[in-house]
């Protein structure tokens, strides 16, 4: 009962924000927004891999880019006349969109995770920086693989995606993957996780079945960068290859590093933090990139642990704050 | 055949850049555990050096060897200088904090050289100017050199003997070895770790500066992006031979060269990329140490 009330609430919070957000904002800050919520599902799903289960994953942009061409091709090839058909049918434009448009979601998603499989694979025999040096690897090799593929598009770029993605979609991403990572945590799953982490041999001796639990992690964070990708395929309506390269993960990298690893909430934080801060230099035009770099040199150096640690914000938090002062 | 022999002999120079900029990466990453992402924008920032030192010693009017030589040593201090800014600035101080954030602080770095770079010597690419006119000699058998790919193979040689000689037989190298085996062991033998790591630092600059100055004889377009992909090839060419280890470094450049060229003459130029990739994962799956590197086991 409680969870269909935080359902039913949720989706009535994110369908008021939809309506809410293109009209008291112009499209300048609607797409930033949108940005911010697409790299906090990457963020919040490389966490699972780098900071839950210390898998060092260098490669997450390929991840983003399989879903990203997967369901934008679900939705070409099929989910268009879907839409269409169910328009002709009757059904209302957004309602008519949502099916074709979670089939094409999840469908990109499965792609992705199907890749995590594959190279959760060689995390079996490999650690740390060669299992880095691997996933940089992949993420290369998808990234050639895509300008090679001419059904795609190739260096060309791929056009005529439905623009359907809108906030709600993303908000609905945003918060799918962080009640995932939320309930891991607190789970025997999660606990596993963190073992691995913290220890591999301890893990394994402790009776963690750490190759399932590696390859899982792999599996659950590649699934939701691939809806990530999906969700950016079908906002801007265009991909292109190199928006997929070698920089993309380190952009990503980066958010969970700075967020604190193992903290979902500080995740988002440094997510929303990161895809702001470019936009927030671009007064200062030329200077704006080397700011940046600067500001993350700095932030590594002041506060190396991240923002958050490994702690979660919480509104525990607040209250016990209050609690204090109050005393 | 004799095509075969010249794509060889394309790939072996091609491979010897490599090799130059994998050994600065093997040199860190064997005293520091750290991925210097900003490896490869050193080498840029050699062919950059060397552009303005060129042009300022007016090497382009009446280029001779000497005036060439003289071009890549300032390229070469002038990297090992910043090399020594970079890792007293940026390293030193997260050397204590976790291996990611330092990971992480490496990338600051390189994206501030790409983007400093842009600010300062501007996004469009510049042309270096010729300071070796090209002459081709015939190896026969069909086979031909430039003159500039012999520069190449001769300068990057002699630096790869350089190296060997002062990581094998001096005193600074014996700490370099030592300080790689154990920093506290070595502090308690009153090495200075903190100099000894500098030092490599400059060192693996200024082997990365050479490079920059020896692509851009080569090809001269030269742009502050430069680095990027060469700089990643080239860690893993690294990686391949066995990281941490430099004749590992070397031989991985030299497969990562030739197997670069090679997919280039027969297979396509557009999976020119991704090979080096392809050819990692498959040798760390059979060889997860790398080709010369040890398999060390895990005491528990």
């Amino acid at each position: 009962m409680k969870h269909a009330v935080w359902l039913a609430g949720s989706i009535v919070a994110l369908l008021a924000l939809n309506f809410a957000l293109p009209r008291l904002f112009n499209p300048y800050i609607v797409q930033v927004v949108m940005l911010c919520g697409i790299n906090v599902i990457l963020a919040v799903s490389l966490n699972l891999i780098n900071g839950f289960t210390g898998q060092f994953s260098i490669g997450h942009a390929g991840f983003m880019a399989i879903g990203a061409y997967g369901s934008a091709m679900i939705t070409i090839h099929a989910g268009k006349g879907w839409a269409a058909a169910l328009g002709a049918a009757g059904i209302p434009a957004a309602l008519a969109q949502a099916g074709p448009l979670l089939v094409a979601l999840l469908g990109g998603g499965l792609l992705a995770a199907i890749a995590g499989y594959l190279v959760g694979l060689p995390s079996l025999r490999l650690r740390g920086d060669y299992l880095a040096i691997v996933t940089l690897g992949f993420g290369e090799i998808i990234r050639v693989l895509i300008l090679n593929i001419d059904a795609v598009g190739g260096a060309r770029g791929l056009p005529g995606i439905p623009g359907w993605a809108n906030f709600f979609w993303v908000g609905a991403g945003m918060l799918s993957v962080i009640l995932v990572a939320r309930h891991l945590a607190t789970s025997t799953h999660g606990r596993a996780l963190f073992a691995i982490r913290d220890d591999e041999v301890a893990a394994e001796a402790l009776g963690v079945d750490t190759t399932t639990y590696k390859v899982l992690a792999f599996v659950i964070g590649a699934f939701f960068a691939g809806v990530a990708g999906g969700l950016f395929a079908h906002y801007l309506s265009y991909l292109n290859p190199n928006s997929f390269t070698f920089l993309k993960s380190i952009e990503v990298i980066a958010m969970v590093v700075l967020g604190g690893m193992g903290s979902v909430s500080g995740s988002v934080l440094a997510a929303i933090l990161l895809t702001l801060l470019p936009e927030l230099l671009r007064p200062v035009k030329d200077y704006r990139m080397v700011m940046y770099s600067l500001m993350l040199i700095i932030l590594m150096i002041t506060r190396p642990q991240g923002l958050m640690g490994s702690r979660e914000l919480t509104l525990a938090m607040f209250r016990r704050r209050r609690a204090a002062a109050a005393a | 055949m004799s095509e075969f022999l010249q794509q060889l002999v394309n790939g072996v120079t091609w491979g010897s850049v490599y090799a130059l900029i994998a050994l600065g990466y093997t040199m860190v990453y064997g005293i520091l555990r750290l991925i210097n992402f900003a490896h490869g924008d050193i080498y840029m920032l050699g062919a950059f050096f060397a552009y303005y030192a060129a042009r300022a010693m007016g090497a382009t009017s009446n280029p001779s060897p000497l005036m060439a030589l003289a071009v890549l040593l300032v390229a070469m201090a002038g990297c090992g200088a910043v090399g020594m800014l970079i890792e007293r600035g940026a390293y030193k101080p997260v050397r204590r904090s976790s291996r990611l954030s330092a990971l992480i602080t490496a990338i600051g770095v390189s994206l501030l050289l790409e983007n400093g770079g842009v600010l300062v010597f501007g996004a469009d690419p510049k042309f270096f100017p010729q300071i070796v006119p090209v002459k081709s000699l015939a190896l026969g058998a069909g086979v031909t050199m430039t003159n500039q790919q012999l520069i190449v193979l001769v300068v990057s040689l002699g630096l790869m003997f350089l190296l060997r000689v002062i990581v094998l037989h001096t005193r600074v190298g014996r700490a370099m070895r030592a300080v790689s085996f154990s920093h506290t062991a070595a502090a308690l033998m009153g090495i200075s770790v903190d100099r000894i790591i500098t030092f490599t630092f400059v060192l693996g600059s200024m082997l990365a500066a050479a490079a920059g100055v020896l692509v851009a004889l080569q090809s001269p377009k030269i742009e502050p992006y430069m680095g990027i992909m060469p700089g990643l090839k080239a860690f893993v060419a690294a990686v391949l031979g066995g990281i941490g280890n430099l004749p590992g470094a070397v031989l991985g450049g030299l497969v990562m060269g030739i197997a670069e060229v090679m997919v280039v003459g027969y297979i396509s130029p557009t999976y020119r990329d991704a090979i080096a990739f392809v050819l990692l994962i498959v040798i760390l799956l059979v060889r997860p140490a790398g080709i010369l590197g040890r398999n060390v086991t895990e005491k528990v």
